[in-house]
Order: C-alpha cells, then structure tokens, then sequence
C-alpha cells in the first residue's frame, strides 16, 4: 500500500490532503471533524483584526446540469477575535498532535503587527504559518491581502518581517492577479519563505441577474469583484503551479491549490511539483467526507503505477512541461474513427468543419454504412474530433511516422532540420450556401 | 353490465392521469443537457414534421422555453398533442443515437411537452397571420390535418373556413387518442391556438359534396379521416352491449369518467393500437377483466410492442388465435359471451361487453376527385390511417402547395 505521509517544509502531516484555508477551517470543531474524517492537515481561516461580512457572499456557475462548476466569494477573513481563534488552533493541536495545522495571517502592512501575530502564532504550537497575501476582494483595498503579493517588493519585505520572529515553517500563499507569478514566488523565496502554497482565487465577476441586473453575489442590489475558485480554475493553477515548480530561483515546496476535487486532480498537482494539495471548494460543496477517495483514490493509483512514496510521483511531468519553440514539428498525427464504435451523432464533422481544419467527410446515413471518415490529407491532427466525440476511445490520435529527425522550430527557424512533409489541405477556401461537402 | 361503476372518483382519476407525468424543470434541465446535440440528427429525419430536435432541447438547456416551443411548434402545429401521443419509440426516440451507446434515448416526447406546456400555460401567441393575399380556401375536417394546413395556410395570409362534423373540433385528439395520453382539454387548447390565427370554424357541418366549395374557394383540403369501425360480420353484433371502439372511447373522452358505461368483463375484438387503447381504458374504468380476443398470433398483433407492453402491465388478457363468430345474448338485452374458434375447436368467452376494434373503414359520406388541381389530402382519409404526426406533416406540407400553386398563379413571388 502506497504511502501517503508527507513532509512539507518540515511540516508533517499522515497525507497530503490539508483543507485550504477558508470556510471550511473556521471553528475547532469543524477542523476536528475534518481531522476524524481523514484529512491530514488544514490552514486555519485567516486570522486578522476581525472584519465584518456582507450577508450574501458566495457566486455559483453552473455548467448544465452540473452546480458549482465554478464558484467564487466575496467573504473577507476571520470574523472571529484572534484570541479565539489561537485558543482553537492551540486545542486542535493538542488533540490531534500528527495532523497538520498551519495558521493562515494577514495583518496591516507594519513590521510590529506581524511581529506580534507570529509570537502570538506560534505560542500555539501551530506546525506552520501560512501568509495570506492572495485574497483578492475587499482586504485588498484595505493594503492587505493580493495588494500585497502583487508587489514583489511588498512581498519580500513582510516575509522578511515574519522571518525575523518565527521559528516554524512560513508558506506564503500567492495570487494568480498577477502578469507573472513567478516574480512573486521569487520575492517571497528572497524574503526568507520555506514554501509556498498557490493559487489564491481568481478576480472574478460570477454572473448577472438577468431580471435585476445585479452582478452576483448581490448585496442590496450590489455586488463586488470576488474570488474564483472551484473545478473550472483547475488548468489555471496547474499551469502556476508547474511555472513555479519549475524556476530555478524557486526550489522551495509548493502546496497544490485550486480546483482540486478528485484524487486525479492531486495526482497531476503532484506530479507538477506540488507536495501538498488544499482543498476548499469540493469540501464547501460535498463535505469532510470526500478525502476518503481523495486518499483511497490516489493510494490505489500509486499502487497501479508502482509508485512508493509520494516523492515517487512529486514533478514527475516537469520535465515535460516545455516552451512551445522546443516542441517537435514532425510529430505528426492523424484522427482515426473506430466505425464499430460511432453513434453517428456528427458532432466530429460539425466541429472540424466549423471549428477546425475541416478534414472530416460526411457519407449519406441513407448507406447504412459510416457517416463520417478522416480525410487524411486535411487532417493536421489537433485533438477535436476526439474531444467532442461523446463515445469513449471511438476517435484516437494515431502518430504517423516518417522518416525525418525530430525539429523544433527554434532549430528549424535557426536553419537546422527538416520539416516533413504535412497535411495542409484547405477545400473552404471559398464557400456558398450550396456548398455541400 | 354493471349500473355503476365499482371505483370511487379518486381512483378513476389516478387511472386516468397522464401516463407520463411532465418533467420538473430539474430532470427537464438534467435530460436536456444529456443531449448530444447531433448534427443531421437522426430524431429529426424520424421525426414527419421533422421537428429541429437538437434545437429546440439545447434551448431548454439554456432555459429559452419559449425559442424552443416555437422550434417545435414552428414545425408541427400539433406539438402539443404529439409530445403526448406519439410513438416516439419507433420514431424521434428510437432513432436517438444513445440508443447505440447502450443507453436509454433522450426523454424527447416529455422534453417536447415541457417546452410546450410553457407556452400554453401561458397562453404565449407564437404564430400570426400572415398579411392578406385575398386568397380563400375551404378545409373539411377540423383534425391535425386540416388545422394543420389551416394554420400554415393563415401564416400565408390566405383566408381559411373549416368544416367539421363534430360539435367540436380537434378530430381525433379529442375524441379518439387514449385520456392517459391526451385529454381532450389540451387538444382543444392546442385547437384554439391554430382558430386564433383567424381560422374560421363551422362545426356540424357534413359536407356531402365538393362542388360548392369548389365553386366558391380557391383551393379545398379535404382532411376527413376515416370512416366509422368496420362491421364483424358475425352474428350479435347489434346486440346491446356491443359497442365499436371509437364510440366508446368517444363517450369516455367527452363525459365524467363514472357516465362512461362499462362491463364486468369486456372482450375487445381486435389487436390494434385502438383495441390496445380500448382494452386498458375499459380495464381503468373499472372492469373486473377485460381482455383482447384476436384471430391471429402474438406476433402479428398489429399494435406498437410497447402499447401490448401496456396493455399487459394494465392487468388486460389477451387471447390470440381466436376467431369471433358469434357473439350470444344473455336474453335480456345483453351479451353474455363470445363464441371464438380456437385451434381446439369452438369455445365461448364469457363477458358481458363487447368492444369492436379491427380498424376504420373509408369514409362514405363524400368522395372527392383524386387529381383535381384545387383539392388537395391529407392525414388519414389520404395515408389509410396513421399518427397525428403523420396528419400534421401532411396537412403542412399542402398548405405548402396550395401556397405555392396560389401565389405562382398570381405571378407574385414571396
């Protein structure tokens, strides 16, 4: 059986399941229950002086049938007096002394206020410390939150500040409203951070009443940009995730963040570096109980695969990850329809034909036969066809193979390699009503 | 016969209700966003009136009900009752292309009814009439293919005077297709959509003869239907408590379930989808048996496969390989059996009802000329009898060429 304990930053936890910081982590009770449940860490809601919340706080988008696709708040941190809140922490350590329990800070930008919440922090005995400098609503027009992390200079000097005091680990947690990431993440690593967590939420407007015209979440009639989480931000967060797994400057652990659901989506974080995943949204919308086939999930994968240990997979597809002039340009494939297995549904011709390179013929469906074959020549094989075809392993990307070397186009550009030959055959060139193809 | 009916009104109205419940918005958003959304779809090339199927449920995934009704009803002014009556297993439904993922079909019949219940709920006008081109024509029989080709003819701008028999309209819809499917208050609520385009009714009216209309329209659609059931040919069979089963269902359509008389135990002669709909009406209403007597086999039951699905799960009996011969009186004005030959030799069935259903014959009230270049024919006095889809299709596609034929006379192009 694969084993799941981790070791982030020094930070031990039995896996790499932590609950991100947010709703779900507010109380002891709900850490405690999240713990008995199966969770192996979780950064506690963010504590600062405590703010007051609008009522109406949370957008949800839907995708079809499908709720919560993506989802985004405008709830702002802790409510609750720091005092409080530290008792807590304290409590849930005391209890559960092998889970992980990292305290989330975001104070005024003054030297003395970190100074004096770290102290008070670790007199806990939190593992860790988590800098929130990635919230993008409503702390941030007060000088906190994304205003922060979206200056690297601001960023290293508060990390900088919390360093001089604190004794455990210190993530700094960083937002994706940024142009380049990865300016950030090297400010913090200059500012003295053991880790980082990322992403934040992404600004985000959720929707518009149609009958009001009130943005959502509406307060009053209001509403306010917010932050987006939830599964649709998942490629966003892989991508920032990867980009700063793999800067040189950086090489500190990263915690996963955003969108992650399923112990697919932790597979893939891992395997682009992350060393924990948090968890928030899928939690807000299933419950505590998800992490059973979080951990089960990724246990049995890793023992499909082989893999021992989390460290097994951890940046196993960075190497993979590569500028785009470095890719091969006679790699060539070729859409290949499996007739046994189509439905005739067209949704492949109609989407290579509007929406692609249009090299997809339709036959009568009068035959009795196919209704749809690849024309070879037009295919420049681009993933379409098999990404609308509803029936699973029907359209398969086949490589065909030639007789030429591999060429980038920075080498091809550069003079050096040959391209072979490919399919570029365009019959749409001109087009009427009448045009049937 | 029983002289009142066993069940209480609760129950003839749960046996009755419709027999596919409407979608709540959540399983109509869940079912329409299950569709592929296919292009060519085969619903709609199995569709008559070849309703935009993938249309008009990717708009009820977007929550545009009335775009979507009209998608419909745009095609198939009977989208109504259709949703409700037709036998979408062989038709859109039976085409779906999940069926060859293994998969039950998109729910297109109930998605078709949620859409079109919107607006009739709301009583939204979809359709107006066109501006007048002076043109009149003459439609006789107000079913699903005369108002069909009344209602495309008056988005034409043409004027349009339809007669009818009935006391009122709607043909078969509302008075022949089964109360679980289609109540009789829909079909004349889907009626009255097509009337208010300023379609002029004139209900009890035989006409015997073309002539006049011919005289006085420009064009005439002749969309009768069939004639009345066909006669056994056996003995007893104008004894009391034989009824034909258009009659009977007629009756039951048109009046408080518990007037509708009905026997202990009803024998329906026939294997039709009318015998099918007879039988387990005759069953809901309250009959101790009631059971399907047929000459030939299980297999060459004419009806659909899921209507004998039905019938059985109704609790109906079926006799096959049973050929009526002579149906006996009880001596008092009744029936008191049906004598059948059997492989086994001669056998009596007891009932003490009998319903007759082996088809309509040809209407006998009025001929028309079969290659007039001013009378056109549709629905089933032209197809020998089909699905209201079939009549709407029909009844459409003359208004089509009445269209044609009076503005290309007119040198006018539209």
């Amino acid at each position: 059986m694969a084993d799941l304990k981790t070791n982030f930053a020094g930070i031990q936890s039995p896996n790499p399941f932590w609950l991100a910081s947010g709703p779900p982590t507010n109380t002891y009770g709900q850490v405690a229950k999240a713990f008995d449940e199966g969770w192996g860490g979780a950064v506690w809601k963010t504590i600062g002086e405590p703010i007051i919340n609008v009522f109406s706080r949370y957008g949800s988008v839907d995708l079809g049938p499908n709720r919560m696709m993506g989802f985004n708040n405008i709830e702002l941190i802790s409510d609750r007096p720091i005092a409080e809140n530290l008792k807590e922490i304290a409590e849930v350590k005391r209890n559960y002394p092998k889970h992980a329990v990292i305290a989330s800070l975001m104070v005024e930008s003054k030297q003395k206020a970190w100074h004096e919440i770290v102290k008070q922090t670790e007199d806990t005995g939190a593992d860790g410390i988590e800098l929130n400098f990635g919230c993008p609503h409503g702390m941030s027009e007060r000088g906190m939150g994304s205003a922060v992390g979206q200056v690297p200079d601001y960023t290293c000097q508060i990390v900088g500040w919390v360093k001089e005091v604190a004794t455990i680990p210190v993530i700094v947690k960083l937002t994706p409203n940024v142009t380049d990431i990865t300016y950030i993440a090297r400010a913090a690593v200059k500012g003295g951070a053991d880790a980082l967590s990322l992403i934040n939420t992404i600004n985000s407007i959720v929707g518009v009443d149609l009958t009001t015209f009130e943005p959502q979440p509406s307060v009053a009639g209001k509403s306010s940009h917010g932050g987006y989480c939830g599964p649709a931000v998942k490629p966003i967060a892989l991508h920032l995730v990867s980009a700063v797994a793999g800067d040189a400057a950086v090489k500190i652990p990263i915690s996963g963040i955003g969108g992650i659901a399923t112990w697919r989506d932790a597979a893939e974080f891992i395997a682009l570096g992350a060393g924990t995943l948090q968890v928030c949204t899928a939690v807000m919308h299933y419950g505590f109980r998800i992490v059973e086939d979080l951990t089960d999930g990724l246990s049995n994968w890793m023992d499909e695969r082989g893999h021992r240990t989390l460290a097994d997979v951890r940046g196993r597809a960075l190497p993979r990850v590569a500028k785009w002039e470095d890719l091969d340009l006679n790699y060539h494939l070729l859409a290949h329809i499996d007739q046994d297995k189509c439905i005739k549904c067209e949704l492949c011709w109609t989407a290579c034909e509007d929406g692609a390179h249009q090299a997809i013929r339709r036959l009568p469906r009068d035959n009795g036969g196919p209704v749809v074959e690849i024309i070879e020549e037009a295919c420049v094989g681009c993933n379409l066809c098999a990404a609308v075809c509803p029936v699973q392993d029907c359209i398969t990307m086949r490589q065909v193979k030639n007789d030429y070397a591999p060429v980038s186009w920075k080498n091809y550009a550069a003079g050096k390699g040959k391209l072979a030959p490919r399919s570029e055959q365009f019959h749409t060139a001109t087009w009427s009503p009448s045009t049937k193809h | 016969m029983s002289a009142s009916n066993p069940l209480t009104d609760e129950q003839l109205a749960a046996n009755f209700a419709d027999i596919a419940p409407p979608l709540t918005n959540d399983a109509a958003l869940l079912e329409a966003n299950k569709c592929l959304f296919c292009h060519d779809a085969p619903c709609t090339i199995a569709c008559p009136t070849h309703i935009d199927v993938p249309a008009f449920i990717k708009k009820i995934a977007t929550g545009n009900l009335r775009g979507s009704a009209r998608v419909i009803l745009d095609a198939n002014p009977f989208g109504h009752s259709c949703a409700r009556a037709c036998p979408v297993e062989v038709l859109c439904e039976g085409a779906c292309v999940l069926n060859d993922r293994d998969e039950q079909p998109i729910k297109i019949a109930l998605l078709q009814r949620h859409a079109t219940d919107h607006v009739l709920d709301r009583k939204l006008k979809l359709f107006q009439a066109g501006k007048s081109t002076g043109k009149k024509i003459a439609i006789v029989g107000a079913g699903p293919a005369g108002l069909s080709c009344a209602r495309e003819l008056r988005r034409a701008g043409h004027a349009v005077t339809v007669f009818d028999a009935m006391p009122q309209p709607g043909g078969l819809n509302t008075y022949g297709i089964a109360e679980y499917k289609l109540k009789a208050d829909i079909a004349l609520a889907e009626v009255q959509d097509i009337l208010d385009l300023g379609v002029e009714l004139k209900s009890g009216v035989t006409i015997d003869s073309l002539e006049p209309l011919l005289a006085n329209y420009d064009a005439v659609f002749v969309g009768v239907g069939l004639g009345s059931t066909k006669r056994l040919g056996i003995p007893g069979e104008d004894l009391p408590g034989v009824i034909d089963a258009l009659t009977f269902i007629a009756h039951l359509k048109t009046h408080p379930y518990r007037e509708t008389t009905v026997g202990r135990q009803v024998v329906v002669i026939g294997a039709g989808n009318t015998a099918i709909d007879a039988v387990t009406q005759a069953k809901r209403l309250g009959a101790a048996a009631a059971t399907i007597v047929y000459r030939r086999g299980e297999a060459d039951m004419p009806c659909y496969h899921y209507e004998y699905e039905l019938a059985k799960r109704d609790g109906c009996g079926f006799r096959f390989n049973a050929a009526p011969q002579r149906i006996i009186g009880n001596g008092s004005g009744g029936v008191s059996g049906l004598e059948v030959r059997t492989a086994g030799g001669s056998e009596t069935i007891p009932c003490d009802m009998v319903i007759v259903a082996i088809g309509q014959g040809d209407r006998t009230e009025l001929t028309w000329p079969t290659a007039h270049p001013k009378v056109f024919i549709g629905g089933d006095c032209a197809n020998g009898g089909a699905e209201i889809v079939n009549a709407a299709a029909e009844g459409v596609a003359a208004a089509k060429r009445i269209d044609e034929m009076l503005t290309v006379k007119d040198g006018k192009g539209r």
